[in-house]
């Protein structure tokens, strides 16, 4: 017996502060999920304010989701877990708070600022610099307090879901330096370090591994600790969970360019993406089952208890989705699902099924328990588990459905060779399945209301234990060992080796899948007749990004004779050697834009000015919002040197001293296109102000003018020779 | 900045795909010596963690 037992208190209030936040971001998210859903369907939802529209609120909905619910919910049950795993409480109370307040000042700023249109552009990455700078301090505070809470632990070994969290800081970490690398312009302005195809390639590698290092890694921590908690039995086989841990966060990081499948991104590293995806689905079922089977003998419960009936969903959902991922990987699935809302149904699955239920299950587990008292009414949360579950079911299956749908039509060609359908036709042919997937995503929402509702009152009738007081004997200083000990025994025991060993294995995917896409030029060859955008289309350029147009339009023509056929010819990789950041898009909600100014696509300056005022005005029963901003909004020219003094810095061809010759030209160009558009005044769809030339309208028409030009400049070069 | 411009070119990048697949192995044979090479009395005692 060891006599030096120590009593302290683990630290329950930052629990409830990070509990609390999970729910009121979680529900926040998911209305903003339903709106942007709903959108889809009755356009006159955008109001017409720039505040509001889709392609603003969508990066807004997917933030909220991934870093306010679920982030807050990894935070809960992390500070739950390990403070009990560890027999310590949190090594400062000072860092937990800084953490909590902190991150809930990044979710605010980063609500405002995408609502306002600062945005670097590119998906799930999209906060501007200083919260990015932000992030990083907040999650360095996070790392230190949980490591300084190991190392200061009572308990010798470390538990399997205290490695999952370790891989999760010391990888988010990583990903989300590397992807934030970029330059400032002015304070929420900024350009991605990376251009094009390097910079898809890190945003992929960024955004497949924040699914796997946000969404899943610490999740399975928590899997690994509150299941066997909830149904008061061990994991099924802790030797399966210690392969699970290596193979998982050794494969996960290379699977990256499987979300680049049929793009300009190198063979080779699109078939390195598809091996590794594929393999992924070892250990990803290795956790599923033995998260299910941890609950072998003790079935019967999950019909009475309701903690267990989400977790089980959860787990279930887990294992659903991570059997698609690797199947999507394959490029004849992809070919069809990726554009296209059969994507949507995969993330939804894993988010609401697994992401969601998980944190339901652990609320309704840890509420009871933090306030010592019994759930107000579980049949409310049987409610609530039902509603949701219908509410996965009525949104996947219609998305599923639609994904197919989509590909169906813009795929079919009439007898005589022409594409069968417009873009258009399947759009209008989505907005029964949009509608549908609106209904269940408001059914998820209500049954967080009713989760509300059940935590609202728990908590009224509970005593709440903030520090809820415990004893441990101290961990002696050295360890004494009886016979032979294996080496990794010694690791398990020591967290910053851990550590280490983690960043290792998440290293070197990357570094083998990135290195030679920047160091080898054959990977990009260059096309002489691509040109640096001119002043007027970089501003026009970054309208575009600020107005989100690549939430719904792709920027990347695959080659498939029924995308040739509809936009051009396919997209090379030399074409974005400029594009700080790229903007191929995820979705086509919207037709893809890569020959926007060339071919079968060009359209005049006049349809551009009208269609951005109101698209149904040129393309009837189009779901776009109208952009009615553009037409009083003025290009603001002081900024316009600086950016291209920046894009001089990232490598862009300018002549020297351009920066001073850039607002004359730009000036000049928009004067050519308002000029053109003054010859077809009387057809304009005018706003209050009339027509000028430093509108911002004229500047996005400057830039989709410019999509595909310089690739049939190129061509009639090769076709006249 | 510039990084296309560093080399030009990297003889036999099929080998990458070889390189990968031998390092998942090392990994995974790493991982299952891990598991199996722990004595049974281990393993209960660090499954048992989250209960004590």
């Amino acid at each position: 017996m060891n006599s030096n037992i120590e009593r302290f208190a683990y630290d329950n209030k930052i629990v409830k502060q990070f509990a609390y936040a999970t729910i009121l971001w979680g529900a926040v998210g998911m209305l903003v999920g339903v709106i942007i859903a709903l959108q889809l369907v009755f356009p006159a939802l955008n109001f017409d304010l720039a505040q509001t529209t889709y392609g603003r609120l969508r990066p807004l909905h997917t933030n909220a989701v991934i870093f306010a619910f679920v982030g807050n919910g990894i935070f809960m049950g992390v500070y739950y877990s390990l403070q009990r795993l560890a027999k310590a409480r949190m090594w400062s109370d000072k860092l937990s708070r800084i953490h909590f307040w902190g991150w809930q000042t990044i979710i605010v700023l980063a609500a405002l600022t995408l609502v306002f249109g600062f945005t670097t552009g590119k998906e799930y990455a999209e906060l501007e610099w200083p919260i990015d700078i932000l992030i990083t301090l907040i999650w360095v505070v996070f790392g230190l307090n949980m490591f300084m809470t190991i190392i200061k632990r009572r308990e010798r070994h470390l538990y399997v879901a205290i490695w999952f969290f370790i891989a999760t800081w010391v990888t988010v970490a990583m990903l989300h330096i590397v992807n934030s690398f970029e330059l400032p312009v002015s304070l929420l302005k900024s350009y991605s370090w990376y251009a094009g195809v390097q910079d898809a390639l890190v945003q992929w590698w960024y955004g497949h591994n924040a699914v796997a290092f946000f969404l899943t890694t610490p999740y399975l921590g928590l899997m690994y600790y509150f299941i066997p908690k909830a149904a008061n039995r061990p994991v099924y086989s802790y030797r399966l969970s210690i392969i699970h841990f290596w193979a998982l966060i050794f494969l996960y990081i290379w699977a990256g360019p499987h979300h680049l499948l049929y793009t300009s991104l190198p063979d080779w590293a699109q078939s390195l993406g598809t091996v590794f995806s594929i393999m992924l689905l070892a250990p990803s079922w290795g956790g599923m089952i033995n998260g299910l089977l941890t609950l072998r003998g003790a079935w019967d419960r999950v019909r009475e208890d309701v903690v267990l009936k989400f977790m089980v969903v959860a787990v279930t959902a887990y294992g659903m989705a991570t059997f698609e991922g690797p199947m999507l990987s394959l490029k004849n699935v992809n070919a069809i699902s990726h554009f296209t809302d059969w994507t949507i149904a995969h993330v939804h699955v894993g988010a609401l099924g697994w992401n969601g239920f998980l944190t339901f299950g652990m609320i309704y587990w840890l509420v009871p328990k933090m306030w010592k008292t019994e759930l107000y009414s579980r049949k409310l949360a049987n409610w609530h588990f039902w509603i949701g579950t219908l509410g996965i079911v009525l949104y996947a299956v219609p998305m599923y459905w639609a994904g197919w749908r989509h590909n169906e039509m813009l795929t079919q060609f009439t007898e005589d060779g022409r594409l069968q359908y417009q873009f258009l036709d399947m759009v209008n042919g989505m907005m029964g399945f949009y509608a549908l997937r609106s209904l269940g995503g408001l059914l998820f929402l209500v049954g967080v209301i009713f989760m509300i509702v059940n935590v609202w009152k728990t908590v009224a009738a509970g005593n709440f234990v903030a520090n809820e007081e415990t004893e441990a004997p101290a961990l002696a200083k050295n360890v004494t060992i009886h016979g032979q000990e294996h080496w990794h025994r010694v690791i398990e025991r020591k967290p910053v080796q851990m550590l280490i060993l983690a960043l290792v294995m998440v290293a070197i995917g990357g570094i083998i899948e990135m290195v030679p896409t920047f160091l080898i030029k054959s990977n990009i060859p260059t096309i002489a007749e691509v040109k640096p955008y001119t002043p007027l289309e970089l501003e026009g350029r970054d309208i575009y990004i600020r107005e989100g147009c690549y939430t719904c339009h792709s920027q990347m023509v695959r080659p498939f004779r029924a995308e040739t056929a509809r936009y051009g010819e396919y997209s090379k990789a030399g074409e974005f050697i400029y594009d700080h950041p790229f903007q191929w898009g995820s979705k086509r909600t919207g037709p893809d834009l890569a020959r926007e100014g060339t071919g079968v696509n060009q359209k005049s300056n006049a349809w551009h000015y009208n269609h951005m005022t109101d698209p149904t005005s040129t393309s009837p029963a189009s779901i776009m919002p109208r952009y009615p901003w553009l037409l009083t909004g003025k290009v603001d020219e002081s900024m316009t040197p600086a950016k291209i003094r920046a894009m001089i810095t990232l490598g862009v061809p300018y002549p020297e001293g351009y920066d001073q010759q850039a607002v004359t030209d730009m000036q000049k160009q928009a004067k050519e296109i308002y000029d053109d558009l003054k010859l077809s005044e009387a057809q304009l769809l005018l706003g209050e102000d009339g027509l000028a030339p430093d509108q911002e309208i004229i500047a996005l028409i400057a830039y989709l003018q410019k999509l595909g030009r310089d690739i049939e400049v190129a061509n009639n070069k090769t076709a006249a020779k | 900045m510039k990084f296309i411009n560093y080399l030009t070119s990297i003889t036999g990048i099929s080998v990458y795909p070889m390189i990968s697949m031998l390092l998942f192995t090392t990994v995974f044979l790493f991982a299952i010596y891990w598991a199996f090479g722990s004595s049974k009395a281990t393993i209960n005692e660090q499954k048992n963690l989250p209960f004590e």
